[in-house]
């Protein structure tokens, strides 16, 4: 049976992680390729890197970070941030991601998405969709790590993604990343009812039941989270165990010596 | 000559590939040259992406006719995800696609209505042992990400199997020499390592991945 998603976000700037609260905030939490060593022996299922680096000079160390990434770590990741043209798509995968996330050029260029796609397929083509409440069952697109309104509706962008080409869809709420107090179940339930590929839910993750509720309630196949694991709340391993006694499949995660 | 040979034929991630053999302690190629093909003594055609561009790239580079002399010779041979699909006869991925035909069938979608790409973490039933797959459990976790599966004509190529959706679908096939999976091995972990590890061994050291062959060593 298809199992169930963990996956550790990194928010990377200048090759370092660091995780915002409600993207204002930064805190240091470690070196990028050391984390996603120690979170694929964990027994994390994926891992996403989104570059916030500002300066283009920044820039050049995210494909570092992907390529030494790759060399370690035999597991998918996804990398996004910055993504602008098909050509920063080739550059990533080449590099060694699996998967590439757009967001803000995607809003800016819907085509981008079309040209990812047919360009090295669908399944390596994340949209990620920043949304922020707008009223009863309706949120909008924001941009630019949420700093702008694009008057697009959240459900309307999520169905063009996917007709577009999207393979998977990382849909953040703004309102509720960084408070660790649960995902928006609703918006989470509103686009995997509105798409027929995977979603993965990011945004408020606190306690393990938060993770329980957007793979059931929410419809999710996968939650991101960072700061759950990256200062030591709970374990991988803890919170695969307490998902899998609740009833979700999952892949156990097995002791490692030295793979 | 190098041993262990890539085919790069453009499309897809072949650097996770590569990353996976050399972790086996080996340095293979990564080629798109044909004639580097038929000196190899193990052959590993991965690939993400859509078939039609697949094959377009293939026979553009003029690799299908290698890759096929290649596997008609009987030497070690790896598919990886597209890189099996790639074997069947027609792929029905955006139309009628004819493809290699090392193996008898069809690549068809997932039914609609359900989610797709089937990503993630799966279980592959082995339906039969395959040494391959020795030291990896019965049911272990592999990564997969498709929206086609393969529909073989011969239901004795099919050597593992997973389940996703009420869909029972071949994760392993093979004949002879050849084995492919449509699962990632190399974004597997652990297990996916161990495969990757086999292959390499038993064709660099036996010339050979068949079960008779490698039982009667």
């Amino acid at each position: 049976m298809l199992t169930k998603r963990i996956i550790p976000c990194f928010d990377v700037a200048d090759g370092r992680v660091v995780k915002g609260v409600s993207f204002v905030e930064l805190r240091d939490a470690g070196d990028p390729v050391e984390l996603a060593r120690k979170y694929d022996l964990d027994g994390a299922d994926e891992l996403v890197f989104l570059d916030i680096t500002a300066s283009s000079d920044g820039r050049a160390s995210v494909y570092d970070m992907i390529r030494r990434t790759a060399d370690q770590v035999f597991i998918p990741f996804t990398v996004g941030g910055g993504v602008r043209s098909a050509q920063d798509v080739r550059l990533m995968l080449e590099a060694g991601a699996e998967k590439v996330s757009v967001n803000t050029a995607a809003i800016e260029r819907p085509a981008l998405i079309e040209e990812g796609a047919k360009g090295f397929g669908s399944q390596c083509i994340v949209v990620a969709i920043d949304a922020k409440r707008t009223g009863e069952g309706r949120w909008g697109v924001y941009t630019h790590g949420g700093r702008r309104e694009t008057g697009r509706d959240a459900i309307e962008w999520a169905r063009e993604a996917v007709e577009r080409g999207a393979g998977e869809l990382l849909v953040t709420s703004m309102d509720t990343d960084g408070h660790q107090q649960g995902y928006d179940l609703k918006l989470l339930r509103a686009i995997s009812d509105a798409v027929d590929v995977p979603v993965v839910a990011s945004g408020g993750a606190g306690e393990p039941s938060h993770l329980y509720d957007a793979l059931t309630e929410g419809g999710a196949d996968a939650v991101l989270a960072a700061s759950i694991f990256h200062f030591g709340t709970h374990s991988i391993a803890s919170l695969k165990a307490y998902l899998a006694g609740r009833g979700l499949p999952m892949r156990p995660v097995t002791p490692v010596a030295n793979p | 000559m190098a041993d262990v040979v890539i085919v790069d034929y453009g499309a897809g991630n072949l650097r996770s590939v590569e990353r996976a053999v050399v972790h086996a302690g080996i340095e293979p190629l990564v080629t798109s040259e044909a004639s580097k093909i038929p000196g190899a003594r193990a052959l590993i055609v991965p690939g993400v992406g859509a078939a039609e561009d697949t094959m377009a790239h293939l026979r553009g580079g003029g690799l299908d006719g290698p890759i096929l002399d290649y596997i008609a010779s009987g030497k070690p041979f790896l598919g990886v995800c597209m890189g099996m699909q790639a074997l069947f006869e027609v792929s029905e991925e955006g139309g009628q696609h004819e493809c290699l035909g090392a193996l008898g069938g069809r690549i068809v979608r997932f039914p609609f209505g359900m989610t797709v790409p089937h990503m993630g973490w799966n279980t592959v039933h082995l339906d039969r042992p395959h040494p391959v797959f020795e030291g990896i459990a019965q049911d272990d976790y592999f990564y997969f990400v498709h929206s086609y599966h393969g529909a073989p004509t011969d239901p004795s190529v099919v050597i593992g199997s997973t389940e996703y959706g009420g869909v029972t679908f071949p994760a392993v096939v093979g004949r002879d020499n050849v084995i492919a999976t449509q699962f990632h091995p190399e974004k597997s972990g652990r297990s996916g390592l161990r495969l990757y590890a086999n292959f390499l061994r038993l064709a660099l050291e036996h010339g050979s991945i068949a079960p008779a062959a490698t039982a009667a060593s």
